[in-house]
């Protein structure tokens, strides 16, 4: 975008001096926050090394601590929660941009971006209260040859892993499901009128243009991941906030946010305060990675020529 | 293919030097009282059209006068596009293409089209060819394709250029040669009928000449219809013109007496330059 013109060469230099101090702040920020991250988790750090990632334990009272089920569970109910959202969210951005009607188009985005407004403690009240008696009566529901499945194992308690991953798809879908709008709308009309030419039916032509966004889309999903991978209040809520590496969608588990949001302000000692602040130090590091690379998917659209809208509509969405 | 004939049976099939007036040839298009509307705008009054079969006909005009759209209309192009409404008969092979429970997709392939900025898909080479092919169920066997692929680069005269790299991305091609490559694309369906729309406006002159040569060797075994605004276009590559100004059609015959002799004003003013 070309600068904005400024009638003295004085105010431009300060527009020029401003702005660049506020992005320069910006990463400063960043930088800053890993640093307190890293100051405020020294104790743990130097007490458990490397072993923190890999430990099981998590024992306020004897001092030992893991985060392996945090990471766990964070990376769970994440993953579930994309394999859930995906096929929804591509489906709306799917009828939105290539198949509503002109009259319906703009209510649906109002209600998808509607979903991404509702505070995060709503959405867990309505899961304590809505979704986890539901997943309860799933779960008692289970015919018994399932039950030895470990995907299906243990008792019928609502909260657990399911639930968790059901309220955080249902979060994430309004993220992914516009950045993968805007992106099919960037795809040039040229390419379905290309494959209409060729004797394309509507799918087929449609399939072409998520052909031709399919790095933006990949960026969509890897960008509701990273929602998901933060989500704490919803979350915390519904999980049922217990430190277990298991693989059953009915088990209670824990994430990484939900232990921080819980045991923050009852962490008495050193140890303790900074075994969390570390967990913390994880959890940035992960998002930080899940995010770089969504970005990269998204920004590479870009790079082989295509409309610059992609990368503003990414970016206005991601934001 | 089997042809619609016009009124005048004994004309249809002219001897060799006869002048050429589009009523003396089998019709590959009729188009009859056609009206196109946006929305409440009318964009297209009263067309009326014999195209004529194996012959190239061009649509030249002004901007805005409606001979894309019409072009559009002859593969039912603008039916993507929301709010559009066509009235009147387009005829091919003596079917009306807008009757109820036409079969869109089935005329596209008979209709093909290229476009005024190329368009290939972000696939390779191969694979921009092979599309049209693939999804239509055209071929039997994976050499059969590579055989279809080949024959199609090779009437597109770009088969020298990309031969050794087919599974590169078709998007590393020049410009002139990404619109071969589309027009390959068009070909490997084996339509009876090529539209192209200003299909060398967004390319520099040698790339032109090529695209203009290719339409020549292509003439005898397509009905090719070509928007152009460049009336030396016109007068190089067809052998009818139509002149559209407004949405209405105002004249349309032979090329070379559209050029020198035209009987409307409007055209004479046109071609030669008075405004356009």
């Amino acid at each position: 975008m070309a600068p904005p013109r400024l009638n003295t060469r004085g105010d431009e230099v300060l527009f020029r001096a401003g702005t660049g101090t506020f992005a320069l702040l910006l990463i400063a920020i960043v930088g800053a926050i890993a640093l307190a991250l890293y100051e405020g988790s020294r104790l743990s750090i130097q007490a458990f090394g490397w072993q923190f990632w890999r430990t099981d334990t998590w024992d306020p009272v004897v001092g030992q601590f893991g985060a392996r089920p945090f990471i766990w569970g964070t990376l769970y109910s994440s993953i579930l929660a994309l394999i859930i959202s995906t096929p929804v969210a591509l489906g709306i951005a799917i009828y939105i941009s290539e198949l509503a009607p002109e009259a319906l188009r703009r209510p649906l985005v109002f209600v998808t971006e509607l979903l991404a407004a509702i505070p995060s403690i709503v959405y867990g009240l309505w899961g304590i209260f809505v979704l986890v008696p539901f997943v309860r009566g799933l779960q008692v529901a289970t015919p018994e040859w399932l039950r030895g499945v470990p995907l299906f194992e243990g008792p019928p308690l609502g909260v657990g892993m399911l639930s968790a991953a059901l309220i955080l798809s249902i979060m994430v879908i309004p993220f992914s499901s516009s950045v993968a709008r805007e992106v099919l709308k960037a795809v040039p009309q040229s390419q379905r009128e290309g494959a209409y030419a060729l004797g394309a039916t509507r799918w087929e032509a449609i399939r072409m243009a998520l052909f031709y966004a399919r790095t933006g889309i990949v960026g969509a999903v890897m960008l509701g991941f990273g929602r998901a991978l933060g989500e704490t209040m919803a979350v915390t809520m519904v999980i049922g906030n217990s430190p277990n590496i298991s693989l059953s969608l009915y088990a209670p588990q824990y994430t990484m946010a939900a232990v921080l949001a819980n045991e923050f302000a009852e962490a008495t000692d050193d140890l303790y305060l900074n075994a969390l602040v570390e967990i913390g130090l994880v959890l940035f590091a992960i998002t930080l990675v899940i995010n770089v690379i969504s970005r990269t998917f998204i920004w590479s659209m870009d790079r082989q020529r295509r409309p610059r809208l992609v990368r503003t509509a990414a970016m206005r969405a991601g934001a | 293919m089997t042809l619609v004939h016009t009124s005048v049976p004994a004309l249809a099939v002219p001897p060799r030097d006869a002048p050429l007036e589009p009523w003396q040839r089998p019709v590959a298009i009729d188009v009859e009282r056609l009206n196109f509307f946006y929305g409440a705008k009318r964009a297209l009054e009263d067309i009326s059209v014999r195209i004529s079969s194996h012959l190239v006909t061009a649509f030249i005009g002004p901007s805005g006068c409606g001979k894309s759209t019409f072009l559009r209309t002859l593969n039912r192009m603008n039916d993507i596009i929301p709010g559009t409404r066509v009235e009147g008969k387009v005829l091919i092979e003596g079917r009306d293409i807008y009757a109820p429970g036409t079969d869109v997709v089935a005329l596209r392939r008979r209709v093909g089209m290229v476009f005024q900025k190329s368009n290939p898909f972000p696939k390779t080479i191969f694979e921009n060819v092979a599309y049209g092919v693939r999804i239509n169920g055209l071929t039997r066997s994976r050499a059969e394709l590579e055989e279809r692929v080949e024959e199609s680069l090779q009437s597109a005269a770009i088969w020298d250029e990309v031969k050794d790299r087919l599974h590169d991305s078709a998007l590393a091609l020049s410009g002139g040669q990404q619109q071969r490559l589309c027009i390959a694309r068009a070909l490997a369906i084996r339509p009876e009928i090529l539209l192209m729309d200003e299909p060398a406006s967004a390319l520099d002159p040698i790339a032109t000449q090529r695209i203009e040569e290719l339409i020549y060797s292509l003439k005898s075994s397509y009905t090719i219809v070509i928007v152009t605004h460049n009336m030396q276009q016109a007068a190089r590559v067809s052998d009818r013109t139509a002149f559209f100004w407004l949405g209405r059609l105002i004249e349309y015959g032979a090329t070379d007496r559209i050029f020198t002799n035209p009987a409307e004003k409007l055209t004479e003013d046109y071609v030669t330059g008075r405004f356009g």
